[in-house]
C-alpha cells in the first residue's frame, strides 16, 4: 500500500469578479514509504497549491488525498510540510533549541525527556554550537535547516517540502541538497519534493512528476536510477542526468508561455 | 530605548539641578513659597507623613485599585483583541464603535460611572479599565492582524489544536504589539485612578492630595504629587524591567532591522 496516494485532485479559485479559475487540475500519484519524489514545474504553475492541499491546509475542490490507505481531511499527523518562507515559519520568539523542542513537543513529547534529543537533531542538521541563537541571527541557509530539524523532530512519516530551498543562493543550496538527502538517507522518512529547479528535482529523487503550466496537471513521470550516496559533481557531470534535464526542460516550455 | 546600556547619570545632574533652582526660586520669594514651598520642605512633608503612617493606607489603597483594574484592563482587552483581530466579522461589526469611543477623553465617563456605580472602589475601577483597555485592545487587534499566515499553517502542519495555536503561536507573534499597548496603558491607568480618587473617595493619593490642598497643607499636598510621581516612575521602571527579561529575543532583532 502507498504511504500518499492522490486521487484526481483538482483545487479552483475564485477571483475577484466572480471567475473561478483552476489551479491544480486532476492530479493523481502515488507515494510509496521510503521515496523520495518530486514534483517539478514553473513558477506559478500551482506547485504550492498542491502540496498545501496535500498538507491539508487548504482543502481541496474535488479529489481525495489518503495517508496509508486512509481518507484524511485537515493536516494529517504524520505528515508535516517544510515552508519555502523558512523566516516567516520560524518561531522568532524561540531559540534553536526552541523552534526545535516545539517539534518534539507538538507530536506529545515531554519537555525534559526531549531536550537530549533535540540537541541530536540539531547537530544531525549542523547546527551544533547555535542552540541558544535566535533564528534572526541566523543566515537564511542556517534558518531553513533548524526548519528542517524541527520538521524532523516531530517525526513525520511523510516530510512535504515546497521550493524549500528557492530563496537560498546557489552554494547553500548545494550544500542544502547534500545535507537533505543524508538526513533522509539516515532517518528514512518519505519526502515529497517541490521544486522548479528541474537540476535541484533530478539530482534529489528516485520518482519526478513532471507539472504542466496552469492548471497544473502530470505530464510526464520519469524514474531517476542514479545510484545513492549521489555527488554534487560526479551524478550532475553524467551524461543521462543531462538527458532527463534537457528531456523535461523541452517538455515544460513547449507548454508555451502562459 | 531606556533600560540598556550605560546608566544616564547627565540626566539626573540636569534633574537635580533643576530640584535645586526650584529650591532657590521658592526661597528667594516669601509669597511664592506659599504655593510653591522649596523642595527640602515638600521632602521634610513627605518623610514626615510617612513616618507618621499618615499617607501609607493612601498610596496602598491607590496600589490596589491601580493594579486591580490595570490586570483587569489587560485580561479584557488582550482577549477582545484576539478575537477582534482574528475574526475579521467580528471586527467589521465593532469598528465603528471602537473608532468612534476610542478617541472619546475616558474621564467624561466618570459621571455616567457614579452614576450606576456610587462613589466608591468599584467606580474607581471601573473608569479605570475603561480607560485603560483602549491601547492593549488596539495593539492587540492590530498584533494578531499582522501576524503572517505561514505563522499559523506551521502550527496546523505541526498538528496543533486552535487552543495551543492561540497560546503558542499567536499570542507570542502578537506579544510586541501587546507589550506596547500595555506600556501605554500603564501611565493612563495610573491617571485615571488619581483622577477618580480625586472625584469621589475617601482614601487614596488622588483624594490625599485635595484633601490637603482643601486644608491648605500646602506642602503635604506636594508631598503626595511627588508619592505619585514616584510611583509612576516605579511602575514604569519595573514594566521595562519584565519587558526586557520577556521580549528579550526581539532586542538585537529590532536592533539589526533598524541598521
Amino acid at each position: 500500500m502507498p504511504i500518499l496516494e492522490v486521487q484526481s485532485l483538482s483545487k479552483s479559485y475564485r477571483q475577484m469578479g466572480g471567475e473561478t479559475t483552476l489551479a491544480v487540475g486532476n492530479i493523481s500519484c502515488q507515494v510509496e514509504a521510503g521515496e523520495f519524489v518530486s514534483f517539478v514545474g514553473p513558477s506559478g504553475c500551482g506547485k504550492t497549491t498542491l502540496l498545501m492541499s496535500i498538507a491539508g491546509l487548504i482543502a481541496p475542490t474535488a479529489g481525495k488525498i489518503l495517508v496509508k490507505g486512509r481518507e484524511v481531511s485537515g493536516p494529517p499527523p504524520n505528515l508535516v510540510l517544510v515552508f519555502q518562507e523558512f523566516n516567516k515559519s520560524l518561531f522568532a520568539w524561540r531559540s534553536v533549541l526552541g523552534n526545535v523542542l516545539f517539534g518534539l513537543n507538538a507530536r506529545g513529547d515531554k519537555l525534559r525527556k526531549s531536550e537530549g534529543k533535540a540537541k541530536s537533531l540539531i547537530e544531525l542538521v549542523g547546527l551544533k554550537g547555535f542552540e541558544s541563537h535566535y533564528p534572526w541571527e541566523l543566515s537564511g541557509g542556517m534558518q531553513q535547516r533548524v526548519a528542517i530539524a524541527r520538521a524532523l523532530a516531530y517525526e513525520p512519516e511523510v516530510l512535504l517540502m515546497d521550493e524549500p530551498f528557492g530563496s537560498l543562493d546557489a552554494l547553500t543550496r548545494l550544500e542544502l541538497e547534500d545535507t537533505l538527502l543524508r538526513l533522509w538517507q539516515e532517518l528514512g522518512t518519505t519526502i515529497l519534493f517541490i521544486t522548479h529547479d528541474i537540476e535541484e528535482a533530478i539530482y534529489l529523487s528516485d520518482r519526478i512528476w513532471v507539472l504542466s503550466r496552469r492548471p497544473s496537471r502530470i505530464i510526464e513521470e520519469l524514474r531517476i536510477e542514479f545510484p545513492r550516496p549521489r555527488g554534487q559533481v560526479t551524478t550532475r557531470a553524467e551524461t543521462r542526468f543531462m538527458e532527463i534535464r534537457n528531456k523535461i526542460y523541452r517538455q515544460i516550455s513547449s507548454e508555451g508561455v502562459a | 530605548m531606556s533600560g540598556s546600556g550605560k546608566y544616564n547619570w547627565t540626566g539626573w545632574l540636569a534633574f537635580a539641578v533643576l530640584l535645586l533652582l526650584w529650591e532657590i526660586g521658592s526661597r528667594s520669594n516669601p509669597r511664592l513659597q506659599l504655593y510653591i514651598p522649596p523642595i527640602s520642605q515638600i521632602l521634610a512633608a513627605l518623610s514626615r507623613i510617612i513616618l507618621a503612617g499618615q499617607i501609607n493606607a493612601h498610596l496602598f489603597s491607590t496600589v490596589i485599585r491601580f493594579l486591580e483594574s490595570y490586570l483587569l484592563a489587560a485580561a479584557i482587552a488582550v482577549t477582545l483583541g484576539v478575537i477582534l483581530g482574528y475574526f475579521r466579522f467580528a471586527h467589521s461589526l465593532l469598528e465603528t464603535a471602537i473608532e468612534f469611543l476610542r478617541p472619546m477623553p475616558s474621564v467624561a465617563i466618570i459621571p455616567v460611572a457614579i452614576l450606576l456605580l456610587g462613589i466608591g472602589d468599584s467606580m474607581i475601577v471601573a473608569v479605570t479599565v475603561y480607560a485603560s483597555m483602549w491601547p492593549i485592545l488596539i495593539n492587540t487587534i492590530d498584533g494578531v492582524r499582522h501576524i503572517d499566515h505561514t505563522l499559523v499553517d506551521t502550527g496546523r502542519t505541526f498538528g496543533l489544536s486552535r487552543r495551543r495555536i492561540l497560546w503558542q503561536i499567536i499570542l507570542p507573534a502578537a506579544s510586541p504589539y501587546i507589550v506596547t499597548g500595555l506600556r501605554i496603558s500603564l501611565s493612563i491607568a495610573l491617571i485615571l485612578v488619581t483622577t477618580a480618587e480625586m472625584i469621589s473617595g475617601s482614601k487614596g493619593l488622588g483624594f490625599f492630595i485635595l484633601d490637603e490642598e482643601r486644608s491648605l497643607q500646602t506642602s503635604n499636598m506636594y508631598a503626595g504629587i511627588v508619592l505619585v510621581a514616584v510611583l509612576g516612575y516605579a511602575l514604569n521602571r519595573l514594566f521595562v524591567a519584565l519587558e526586557g527579561k520577556a521580549m528579550k529575543w526581539r532586542r538585537g532583532m529590532v536592533a539589526r532591522e533598524a541598521v
